[in-house]
């Protein structure tokens, strides 16, 4: 079953229109890449999927029910209510920023939602947290503040933040973008091992080996269209012309 | 008239300068927070009927402000004032203050980066939660330096009251003055004043300390 599809996707800042009838899904269990150019929209489509960016037209799909849809009349129609509360709960995002609480220590700023939005029992919450916590190699940080952290562990908090809320499919935008190359081993490290659990995932990133390595199928995107979506071994021996200039340039650094 | 009973007349004019004070924060902190809420609304009838507000507020003398609170129901509706001096007087200093708190607030909430907003949103916080669990605190760290300015210079404006005759410190210490033809009153008074001020920056700083805990 695809836990996510999002169908001839619109969306304009103002004018300048960004995404440009997009297509997609993510099946369970599914790790997809999605890389590309600065500009080339590939973070505003992660916006979209996680209602932080309201699309102009197409449809949002979460689990077969329809988080947004386009109607006869052309408008975009969202869900609303528990509806919706429900369907956000699908999913998860870590932002390249990480976004923590500053005022909240790393353990209230993973359990804070599970037991105040989510309603979950204390124990569980905290147990869960710690397990996770564990999982990330931060248990000794629990009582620390994110600005006490690097930002390698900062993003991993944010990680453990994400996942506490038990999410069905996780995105990352960006994960590593703000960390240097040590801290960025360390966040794919984590992806990898949730890659091994099977946890679903969209990841929108720079890093093309990282990609390469641990996706079942990239996308490659400019000026707000999917030039290419394909496996891994296919994309990096592709025979259009843009992906091919676009990975040549990474190759190149290397 | 005795040093002591002077004292005595100035320490229970400071009684009541406490008074007007502790009303004003009380109530103007709160009305500022909503203040500034309709300064920054989406509306703009109410987003420009509390700039006009905000504007008069900052633009007009405080003391004038006092009198037109304490004379307005005589002149528009012929009450009888004669016990309405102090609630007037708080009226005017919460109006007065509201608004500059509201200014306040509003450039601590717009300081916040979005992305708090965002990740509050992600999580599923309400819009009522994001405010009051994650963007709130946040701002009250940010602003607290502004707010003890605000409220020092609140301590020294209490002494305006005089103009509506209420006796309060300053009032008192006039009076002596003029009576006795001495300016002790007045050192006394000053002292007052700055030890007051020294309390409120000593317990400011003591809430600025205890949420340094983190940046």
């Amino acid at each position: 079953m695809n836990i996510l599809e999002m169908n001839h996707i619109h969306k304009s800042f103002g004018s300048l229109e960004v995404i440009k009838d997009i297509s997609l899904s993510v099946a369970e269990g599914e790790i997809l890449s999605i890389i590309g150019p600065s500009g080339s929209g590939k973070s505003t489509i992660l916006r979209c999927a996680t209602m932080l960016e309201t699309i102009n037209g197409g449809e949002i799909i979460y689990m077969g029910e329809k988080a947004a849809y386009t109607d006869s009349s052309g408008s975009v129609i969202y869900a609303k209510g528990d509806k919706a509360k429900k369907i956000n709960s699908n999913f998860g995002l870590v932002f390249q920023s990480f976004n923590l609480f500053p005022h909240y220590s790393v353990m209230k700023n993973i359990t804070d939602a599970p037991i105040h939005v989510q309603k979950r029992n204390k124990t569980d919450v905290f147990n869960q947290a710690r397990e996770l916590l564990e999982k990330m190699g931060l248990l000794d940080k629990a009582d620390y503040y994110p600005c006490q952290l690097s930002g390698g562990q900062q993003q991993r908090v944010s990680i453990a933040r994400a996942l506490c809320m038990n999410p069905k499919i996780l995105f990352f935008d960006e994960p590593t973008s703000a960390l240097d190359p040590e801290l960025t081993l360390e966040i794919l490290k984590v992806i990898r091992d949730l890659a091994k659990e099977h946890m679903t995932m969209v990841i929108v990133t720079h890093e093309m080996n990282f990609a390469k390595e641990v996706s079942n199928r990239i996308i490659f995107m400019e000026n707000g269209v999917i030039v290419e979506e394909t496996t891994p071994d296919k994309m990096f021996n592709s025979n259009n012309e843009r992906t091919k200039a676009f990975l040549g340039k990474y190759h190149n650094m290397g | 008239m005795s040093f002591s009973t002077m004292l005595m007349q100035l320490s229970s004019g400071m009684v009541k300068t406490t008074g007007i004070f502790f009303w004003t924060i009380i109530l103007s902190l709160p009305l500022g927070l909503f203040v500034s809420f309709g300064r920054m609304s989406k509306n703009p009838v109410l987003k420009n009927i509390v700039k006009i507000y905000i504007s008069l507020m900052r633009g007009t003398p405080l003391m004038l402000q006092l009198m037109m609170v304490y004379y307005f129901p005589y002149l528009l509706f012929g009450m009888n004032i004669r016990t309405f001096r102090f609630p007037a007087i708080i009226i005017g200093f919460t109006i007065n203050y509201a608004a500059y708190f509201a200014e306040i607030f509003r450039s601590g909430i717009e300081s916040m980066p979005v992305g708090q907003y965002e990740a509050a949103k992600l999580l599923g916080y309400s819009k009522s939660q994001t405010f009051i669990k994650i963007i709130l605190p946040q701002v009250i760290k940010r602003i607290l330096p502004s707010i003890t300015n605000e409220v020092i210079t609140l301590v020294k404006d209490t002494s305006l009251a005089f103009s509506l005759a209420y006796m309060e410190m300053f009032t008192v210490a006039k009076q002596i003055v003029a009576k006795d033809a001495t300016f002790t009153p007045f050192i006394v008074a000053a002292v007052f004043y700055y030890v007051f001020n020294f309390v409120v920056a000593f317990v400011m700083e003591h809430f600025e300390k205890k949420l340094s805990y983190y940046r």
